[in-house]
């Protein structure tokens, strides 16, 4: 994601220099950074296809020795030896379990609560840093934001687990110490600042004219900002969402010490649960290269990057319809 | 390993376990990798092995027992330490990468089973325990406590320690879907400290010194005496565990690449005698029966 927005920014940067062209510079020497600049720019892009490649190689080979239908349920026999459906992950088994459901709804019950808790705090903070913030409370806030974004996850996942996870039971009462909810609050600290920062972005690349107007037609700060600012923004403010989202969805750490790592089947966030992240982060390093759980793990891998790959499209399209619509 | 595919990556892998198969050149550095629970007595040895052999440099990293045998395996380590005897499918990995593993005993660990000490349940049958974890009981109440839902603590799937009591007290059965796992022993220990209805298991000597602990007493069936791993000294109770009365026990291994030779064989005979035993005997692990009963402090 953050190469493809550099592939941008080196586009939009070689084309003025084109325009500047004197006759009397070296052409030999601007063709030259030209190239360099482009090479760049398709270096990001190949990335991303050796990586997609690579994964999905790996991944797809899973079900040589899994049928498909393993990575939603499997059947199992129950302590009175009566058949039973069951969605687990349990790798390490006389029955091997790989059923992806309870991962994926694990990320999504981390995500999900975590992009929405941020978005409130996050865009708050960007309309107040673009809106209503003063030139110098600006300067000073708008780096300390960035700064949090700047704590190492291994923190703010330590943070989780020893302090906030006790506030949190104590407040409600939850069964599981460690839970979604826990996991989804730590990833706020690093998608809140996302969200801020990206949301003020857009609000400021509206165009100083649409403010004007709508103050010289009688409305007053707060319906601007509320009527006018943030509906022509709002293809950036989504985009905002969703790349908080995808970062969400893509965070380990936190997640790997605040979620108790339980992969159960539920849709209730003071459940333990266990994320795709979680899952490969704990157990490829210690299974045997090409064997059925490494292959399993890839497949994990495949799917998360499907997800995430999916929203991060999603918000460059938001991003550019933003850009067309505002005529920048 | 039911791989095709992979010859180009198998032969990469020989060619990187050829060419670190012999670290016992010039300065001698073994690196020692492997099992969380043994990281801190591997730890131990090494540090005091150098100060003993100030030629010989001994690097030692945790990871799990599953990380430290297939680094073995695919040559990127002198030792590996586990914490549960090699499986076979890694032994038949080895030998295709042409690594015969050769095994020694270096000490002996009981596994205790841990709540919260604000919990009135004192013991537990092995059956009992295994039950709790796989899911069959899930309330104090139905083993003597008071009635609220257990909280599993669990470890990840290559520790181990998991696997042991996946063998031995679950007797292979799965692990409820709800047991959380937790990265470390020491994560354990603190999770279980904090939850007055968890329930989590480990190595002895990470739960012996904590007062927010109480370590259960183990009963081999209904009739059976309930054990405690520790003696009336709060050390690990020797006599219950060479015995075998004391039923969640285990030995801790080391593992190494072919037959040792040289400042490898060195250290591995250093650490069966009665220097590294002592080790074992001070950081509460407990040595291995007929090496060096009774030695140390």
């Amino acid at each position: 994601m953050e190469q493809a927005v550099a592939t941008e920014t080196v586009l939009e940067e070689t084309a003025p220099a084109r325009r500047h062209r004197g006759p009397r510079r070296s052409m030999l020497g601007e063709r030259i950074v030209e190239a360099f600049l482009t090479l760049n720019g398709f270096v990001a892009i190949a990335a991303i296809l050796l990586i997609f490649l690579f994964l999905f190689k790996e991944g797809v080979q899973a079900f040589q020795t899994i049928s498909p239908a393993r990575f939603i349920q499997t059947t199992e026999l129950d302590f009175d030896n009566m058949p039973q459906t069951v969605r687990m992950w349990q790798p390490v088994s006389t029955n091997p379990k790989y059923s992806l459901v309870p991962l994926v709804l694990g990320s999504f019950l981390v995500a999900l609560p975590a992009t929405l808790i941020a978005t409130l705090l996050g865009a708050a903070t960007g309309i107040y840093l673009a809106e209503v913030a003063g030139k110098r409370t600006r300067e000073i806030v708008k780096p300390a934001i960035e700064l949090l974004a700047g704590i190492p996850s291994v923190v703010i996942g330590f943070f989780c687990l020893a302090t906030l996870a006790t506030l949190v039971q104590n407040a409600f009462h939850t069964t599981f110490r460690l839970n979604a909810f826990v996991g989804a609050l730590g990833v706020c600290f690093v998608i809140v600042p996302v969200i801020a920062t990206m949301t003020d972005d857009a609000l400021r690349a509206v165009p100083g004219h649409l403010r004007e107007g709508a103050l010289a037609l009688g409305a007053n700060r707060w319906e601007t900002i509320l009527r006018v600012v943030v509906p022509a923004a709002a293809s950036g403010l989504t985009a905002s969402i969703l790349l908080g989202m995808g970062r969400a969805l893509g965070e380990t750490m936190i997640v790997l010490m605040a979620t108790g790592n339980a992969a159960q089947v539920t849709l209730n966030p003071f459940e333990s649960v266990r994320t795709m992240t979680a899952t490969i982060a704990a157990e490829l390093g210690a299974v045997p290269q090409g064997g059925e759980q490494y292959r399993a793990l890839f497949l994990v891998g495949s799917v998360l990057f499907t997800f995430t790959f999916a929203i991060n499209l999603l918000a460059e399209m938001a991003v550019s319809r933003m850009r067309r619509r505002l005529a920048l | 390993m039911r791989c095709k595919g992979t010859r180009g990556l198998a032969a990469a892998m020989l060619l990187a376990a050829s060419v670190s198969m012999q670290p016992v050149l010039a300065g001698d550095t073994i690196t020692v990798k492997g099992s969380d629970t043994m990281v801190i007595v591997a730890q131990r040895w090494a540090e005091e092995y150098m100060k003993a052999h100030p030629d010989v440099t001994i690097q030692v990293t945790g990871g799990g027992s599953g990380t430290g045998i297939a680094a073995l395996v695919n040559g990127t380590t002198t030792l590996a330490n586990s914490s549960r005897p090699i499986k076979g499918e890694e032994r038949d990995a080895a030998r295709k990468n042409k690594i015969d593993v050769v095994e020694f005993r270096t000490a002996m660990d009981g596994l205790a089973v841990v709540v919260n000490a604000a919990n009135p349940v004192e013991h537990l049958t092995i059956k009992q325990a295994g039950m709790i974890y796989s899911g069959y009981i899930n309330n104090w109440k139905q083993v003597g406590g008071p009635d609220k839902k257990i909280i599993r603590y669990s470890r990840e799937s290559n520790s181990g320690t998991y696997v042991f009591f996946k063998e031995h007290v679950l007797m292979n059965r799965d692990y409820a879907a709800d047991a959380q796992t937790m990265p470390g022993t020491s994560a354990v220990a603190e999770a279980v400290s904090k939850d007055p209805n968890a329930i989590g298991y480990g190595g002895v000597a990470y739960f012996a010194t904590n007062p927010k602990l109480k370590i259960l007493k183990i009963k081999k069936d209904d009739k059976g005496e309930a054990i405690s791993p520790l003696g009336a000294d709060g050390k690990p109770n020797y006599q219950a565990v060479w015995d075998g009365s004391y039923p969640i026990a285990r030995y801790l291994y080391v593992y190494s690449a072919g037959q040792p030779a040289g400042a490898v064989k060195a250290y591995l005979d250093w650490i069966l005698g009665p220097e590294g035993q002592a080790i074992v005997e001070r950081m509460e692990y407990i040595p291995v029966k007929g090496s060096a009963p009774g030695a140390g402090n």
